[in-house]
């Protein structure tokens, strides 16, 4: 397999603070990664010393065969960049925003602006002016502006904060598209449940990459053991009880409900038992479907 | 319970554009209701509705029983406003910023001291009692704001996106006073969320787009009909799989994710059908490894509802 970007030890620095902390992994051709963490964490500052707008004070990163501090060039021929706050002009139309930055790549084929327009779906509105399009059309112009020069690897930052699940799943059904295509993606995000969406999740807290892989196995090499949905009332008694059964971990409320992790040798049967005895009689507990969220806890928990 | 927030039939327009319309809601003490939405939804406007900040074009609210529009004042006093950019002093301290908010809200100089003692202890604030709000982390500044909130007692809470861009374990933290405020003092809490996956704490929900609110429920009722209806396939090459269950007239809807697909099949879909989807798939030269039932998310809920929706509005047109 092809690695598009292989970062070591990548660091920055901004006067005392380390935006970025030793930072390391590959990433193969074709792969959709989710770049996972909060304000802050240091996200966008990895992307931009991938795409060399920023030198890294420590290590090194080599995106498509190219040295980013060396050949920045060279990379942001070939990669495809949308940023959080979008680098469209609003008073301009939808083709027009395209064909600028057709024209900023060099492309010269006329026939690939209509390609674009068609493929992300733009084709009727393309003589509408940006500023009147809603949040989640103007991220797919977006997207046709960093898509435009064919890159082969493309860095999307929160891509699709704030709009809504509908307008998200066509966003990303269109990134799966360019990946059949063997695009790789890069995509940050801050949901945790857009995370889902990657094949595997790169989790960031204060600078620090804290685990890459798929979500099966951050679920298995991050959770110690099962999670469970447990159904007791009164909820905040039985949350007291819960955090005391053997072998929980973690336990916490859910509105109505309550769920807790736990270590491997526990199971519904015990677990129900366990909050039998403690008085909880009608208390019903269910295996329940791990969640990035777990594997987030059980990090902090660690 | 009695219903401590009553909206009736709320607009808001901004010249000429409704920001928020025909919104009917109702929160009663004990209840935590999540407004979920994208950006420009109208939740916000919303929550400013509520707590008095805008005059509705037309509709009105009742908090505690009182009208906002006729007794601002009784109203608006038992209400705890968290907003999206909430302002601190970040030259006081963390006490001298709730002493602040609670002589604002009237307590008296008897009052306000245990009264913030307790709160900050509630939030998990109280060591940090002498410390500069300016040198808060993320987190400790909107648990804070949540403290500075509630720290006159209100029977309401409104929290507008409380946790937007917070880390995880913050959120989860959080989360976690919210649900305890509701158990405990039967607090009426409105908040809204981008974030689908938090929706599920919430008791109930309502989902805003373009200033309507188009469905209303508990996370239970509204994920109901969807029940025994998502299944989880994993295999290889995912788009052939996607492509051949699009195919299956089982199938509504299938939604590729990274390493699997979901599958939104018919009510009453039986085993025999499925075993089908799987043949054709191994026909066309993929395999499957995995397909199984999952529970449904508050994303699926939403996402079909979507769809039936323009389905209904195509035949509509049609006919």
């Amino acid at each position: 397999m092809t690695i598009v970007i292989h970062a070591e030890n990548l660091t920055k620095r901004f006067g005392q603070f380390t935006a970025v902390d030793r930072v390391s992994f590959r990433v193969e051709q074709g792969e959709v990664i989710g770049y996972l963490g909060p304000n802050g964490s240091g996200k966008t500052t990895t992307i931009r010393m991938l795409i060399g707008l920023l030198l890294p004070t420590e290590g090194k990163a080599n995106v498509l065969g190219y040295d980013v501090v060396q050949q920045s060039e060279q990379i942001r021929k070939r990669i495809g960049y949308m940023s959080q706050k979008f680098a469209l002009y609003r008073e301009l139309t939808v083709e027009e925003n395209i064909s600028f930055y057709a024209g900023v790549y060099g492309v010269q084929n006329r026939n690939r602006l209509v390609e674009v327009l068609d493929l992300l779906g733009l084709r009727t509105l393309a003589h509408e002016r940006v500023d009147e399009l809603s949040t989640g059309w103007r991220q797919r112009v977006a997207l046709a502006a960093a898509i435009v020069h064919h890159p082969q690897l493309l860095f999307l930052d929160e891509p699709t904060s704030g709009i809504d699940p509908t307008a998200r799943r066509a966003f990303w059904d269109l990134i799966y598209a360019l990946v059949e295509k063997g695009v790789t993606a890069f995509v940050t995000t801050h949901y945790m449940d857009e995370a889902e969406y990657c094949t595997r999740v790169g989790i960031m807290r204060s600078g620090k990459l804290l685990a890459m892989d798929t979500p099966p196995n951050l679920n298995t090499l991050y959770l110690p053991g099962p999670v469970f949905e447990v159904i007791a009332q009164p909820l905040l008694p039985a949350l007291n009880a819960l955090s005391a059964c053997p072998g929980v971990i973690r336990a916490r409320l859910l509105s109505d409900h309550l769920s807790a992790f736990t270590t491997p040798d526990v199971n519904a049967t015990k677990l129900k038992k366990a909050m039998r005895d403690a008085g909880f009689i009608k208390a019903r507990v269910e295996p329940s479907e791990p969640t990035l969220e777990d594997v987030f806890l059980a990090l902090e928990a660690s | 319970m009695e219903a401590l927030i009553v909206a009736r039939n709320l607009w808001k327009s901004f010249d000429g554009m409704d920001a928020v319309r025909d919104l009917t809601l109702q929160v009663s003490g004990g209840q935590i209701y999540g407004l979920v939405g994208p950006d420009g939804a109208g939740k916000t406007t919303t929550m400013r509705l509520l707590c008095g900040a805008y005059l509705p074009t037309a509709g009105e609210v009742r908090i505690s029983g009182y009208l906002l529009s006729k007794q601002p004042e009784m109203a608006r006093a038992q209400i705890g406003y968290l907003p999206q950019r909430f302002s601190l002093y970040e030259e006081l301290t963390v006490m001298e910023n709730l002493r602040f908010f609670a002589e604002v809200r009237g307590l008296t100089s008897q009052m306000w001291y245990p009264r913030s003692l307790e709160i900050l202890e509630f939030v998990g604030l109280a060591e940090f009692a002498d410390r500069r709000a300016g040198q808060l982390s993320g987190g400790m500044r909107q648990k804070l704001g949540l403290a500075a909130a509630f720290v006159h007692r209100p029977k309401i809470l409104l929290l507008d996106e409380p946790t937007t861009g917070v880390d995880p374990v913050t959120r989860q933290d959080f989360w976690q006073l919210i649900i305890k405020l509701s158990l405990e003092e039967e607090v009426a809490v409105l908040v809204t969320t981008p974030y689908m996956d938090e929706a599920s704490r919430c008791t109930r929900l309502g989902f805003m787009r373009d200033g309507k609110l188009l469905i209303e429920g508990s996370p239970n009722e509204l994920k109901a009909p969807l029940n025994g209806r998502i299944l989880m396939l994993r295999g290889t090459p995912l788009p052939l799989l996607r492509d051949r269950a699009k195919e299956d007239p089982c199938v509504e809807d299938a939604l590729m994710f990274g390493d699997r697909i979901h599958l939104r099949v018919k009510g009453g879909t039986k085993k025999i059908e499925l075993a089908r989807l799987k043949r054709a798939i191994r026909k066309a030269g993929g395999e499957v490894t995995q397909l199984r039932l999952i529970p449904p998310l508050m994303e699926d809920v939403f996402i079909a509802f979507v769809k039936t929706e323009e389905e209904k509005s195509t035949t509509h047109i049609e006919a």
